[in-house]
């Protein structure tokens, strides 16, 4: 069948993968279908209720970048605050890597 | 001149196309400046044609070995040369071809980009006169069978990409961008040359084939084989040789990160190919495979990990690009590891191999459209940093849905491109070790979470009274993305396809080693 890809262990069909995704579009459309009719956009339905106070400005309420995953790298602030400052910006410690990498590589080879 | 006389000459119009075009360029731009935008869409267009028609030809009849200078069917080797092919040639296998059919895609899509996206800035003469330059330089390199000539058009490549990179100033960080990049693969490049000097003490040749036939393991020959590997991660930007890849694209003009995307792994093509094709014949030990898995597990892990702290929306896609590299390496690292033993190769070693060739293409495409979506932002805010942007989505609709595409594929979410090569590499890297496997799909996750995040604060949300005036690029930009966009669904929708066609000829020419050295001495020396 075009599309299958035999990787050694299993197979892997997007075609079906493709299939399934769009009848499962289709049931949950049906579904939504089957829902309340009376909504309506630009109405006090569609505004947010935050324990009446007032709506803040669009921009205010935007999640930044920054407010992303803080925790992931506070968690692993041992090892941030030391790979970071490897990335110095320095062009001599770039060329020291390269050096370090060289004899590592060669030690390993001979040695292993 | 008939096209019987210009097919049997791809190899040479390969070169000769992008340089012509380079060269004349300049000349339009003097003299007729309001065509030279069109004469550079033709000259990109011309050469990945010639690219495109030479793996063609190399997929329907086999490798080709073309020799400068040689009247046509008189082999690699003159009669009266002692046996050994003096003259410079190109030998594009199976391998070879795969690596065109990659670059010629990308360096097309990306000029139709750039020849808008520039169009605000001066000197584009010049500026596309380098960036033809560049895909010489990288057909160049996976074209030739001749070490000293890899070097001269490794030397092109990375010349080019410092100049395209410093370009445009952007208050003196391009320019200090350009500089680190250019010293670090200087340094690089020159260990390769003394590797060559290394070899062709020994072997008095600088043919490919002619030292892969009679290399042995030799301390000499090791300390030039991790010379190569040092300088070519150098070109790629593996983990430890990163460092100056991250500084680089996050200032370059996003058409040329694209671009250079397909530079690096011209890189990783030498990697590989003095790996297989030069030294595969003497491997007695999976110390080497492994040396290249350790490599890729580097690059995978401390190219995410890097990439999710960052602000700089440029920088971030530079370290995932490092981390991307990291699979491409463990998949052929683990094809090399087993290289000696028919079984294991048989078993997943080739599937291994597959899995980290067919990640290169389609790594070139979708990282290629995310760099492109990301300068299509870039191009209508001015901004780089992530903390500034948001709910761009309202008003590039087209750019976020290519970006979006772009992101699944390089997260492996089915059913884009880059789930397939995962999958490939996931399955059978884990029947050689469970714990690299793991790590690459602990990789993928975190890839994953850092996309939802760039996509999240780039395009959702609600619109930004800051970019009330934003709208959606000019359409020969989204040209170019849309071309990217649907090599990443259609190899993501037949894999089977593309791997049957493209990569399963790549991964025979690399594992077969004397196929290689028998296309050019014809029966040995």
């Amino acid at each position: 069948m075009i599309g299958t890809l035999m990787t050694g262990f299993g197979v892997w069909n997007p075609l079906i993968w493709v299939i399934v995704i769009a009848v499962a579009l289709l049931f949950s459309w049906l579904l939504w279908r089957c829902g309340e009719a009376d909504y309506e956009e630009n109405t006090e339905q569609t505004t947010p209720y935050l324990s009446g106070n007032a709506e803040p400005e669009k921009g205010d309420v935007h999640i930044r970048a920054g407010n992303m995953y803080w925790g992931f790298t506070a968690a692993l602030k041992a090892y941030y605050s030391r790979l970071i400052p490897l990335h110095s910006g320095i062009v001599n410690d770039y060329v020291s890597w390269f050096l370090i990498g060289v004899v590592v590589l060669f030690v390993v080879v001979i040695l292993v | 001149m008939n096209a019987d006389v210009l097919f049997a000459n791809l190899p040479a119009l390969l070169i000769a196309v992008p340089l012509f075009g380079a060269f004349l360029t300049p000349v339009f731009g003097r003299f007729l400046p309001k065509v030279r935008d069109a004469w550079v869409i033709f000259a990109s267009f011309v050469s990945s044609a010639v690219a495109l028609l030479l793996a063609a030809k190399v997929y329907a009849q086999g490798a080709i070995v073309y020799v400068f200078g040689a009247a046509p069917g008189t082999g690699a080797v003159p009669v009266d040369s002692g046996g050994i092919p003096i003259r410079i040639l190109f030998n594009i296998d199976g391998f070879g071809a795969f690596m065109l059919v990659s670059a010629a895609i990308v360096s097309f899509a990306v000029i139709l980009y750039l020849t808008v996206s520039q169009s605000r800035r001066s000197s584009r003469s010049e500026f596309y006169a380098l960036y033809l330059l560049l895909v010489a330089g990288v057909f160049g390199m996976v074209s030739t069978g001749d070490m000293f000539n890899f070097f001269v058009f490794l030397e092109i490549n990375s010349l080019a990409a410092s100049a395209l990179i410093a370009y445009h100033r952007n208050g003196g960080l391009a320019a200090e961008g350009a500089l680190k990049y250019l010293i670090v693969n200087t340094v690089g490049s020159l260990m390769i040359l003394f590797a060559i000097g290394l070899l062709y003490a020994q072997y008095n040749s600088l043919n490919m084939a002619v030292i892969a036939n009679q290399l042995s393991l030799t301390t000499l020959n090791l300390l030039a084989l991790v010379l190569f590997i040092a300088g070519l991660a150098t070109k790629a930007g593996a983990v430890p040789f990163h460092f100056a890849t991250p500084d680089a694209y996050s200032v370059a003009p996003s058409g040329v990160t694209a671009l250079m995307i397909v530079a690096s792994q011209a890189g990783l093509y030498g990697m590989f190919r003095i790996l297989f094709s030069v030294y595969g014949g003497v491997f007695t030990s999976a110390t080497v495979g492994w040396i290249v898995i350790v490599l890729g597990v580097l690059s995978m892990f401390i190219g995410v990990t890097m990439a999710i702290p960052q602000k700089d929306i440029k920088r971030l896609l530079s370290y995932h690009a490092v981390s991307q590299t990291g699979y491409m390496l463990l998949g052929v690292g683990v094809a090399l590891a087993v290289l000696g033993d028919v079984t294991l190769t048989n078993a997943f070693g080739q599937m291994a191999m597959e899995g980290g060739l067919f990640h290169i293409i389609n790594h070139a495409m979708y990282k290629g459209l995310l760099f492109l979506a990301v300068g299509a932002v870039i191009y209508r805010t001015g901004v780089w940093n992530l903390n500034e942007m948001g709910g761009l989505g309202h008003k590039m609709k087209w750019t976020m849905i290519f970006f979006l595409i772009g992101a699944l594929a390089i997260a492996g979410i089915p059913p884009f491109n880059g789930f397939a090569s995962k999958l490939m590499i996931y399955e059978s890297t884990f029947a050689f070790n469970p714990a690299v496997a793991i790590i690459a799909m602990v990789v993928s996750v975190l890839t994953l979470a850092s996309f939802m995040k760039v996509f999240h604060s780039v395009f959702m949300g609600p619109e930004l009274p800051e970019y009330a005036g934003v709208r959606e690029v000019p359409k020969r930009m989204l040209a170019g993305m849309a071309i990217l966009a649907v090599f990443v669904v259609a190899f993501g929708l037949v894999p089977d396809l593309v791997v049957d066609t493209l990569i399963t000829p790549a991964a025979d020419a690399l594992l077969h080693q004397g196929q290689y050295v028998l296309s050019v001495l014809g029966g040995g020396l």
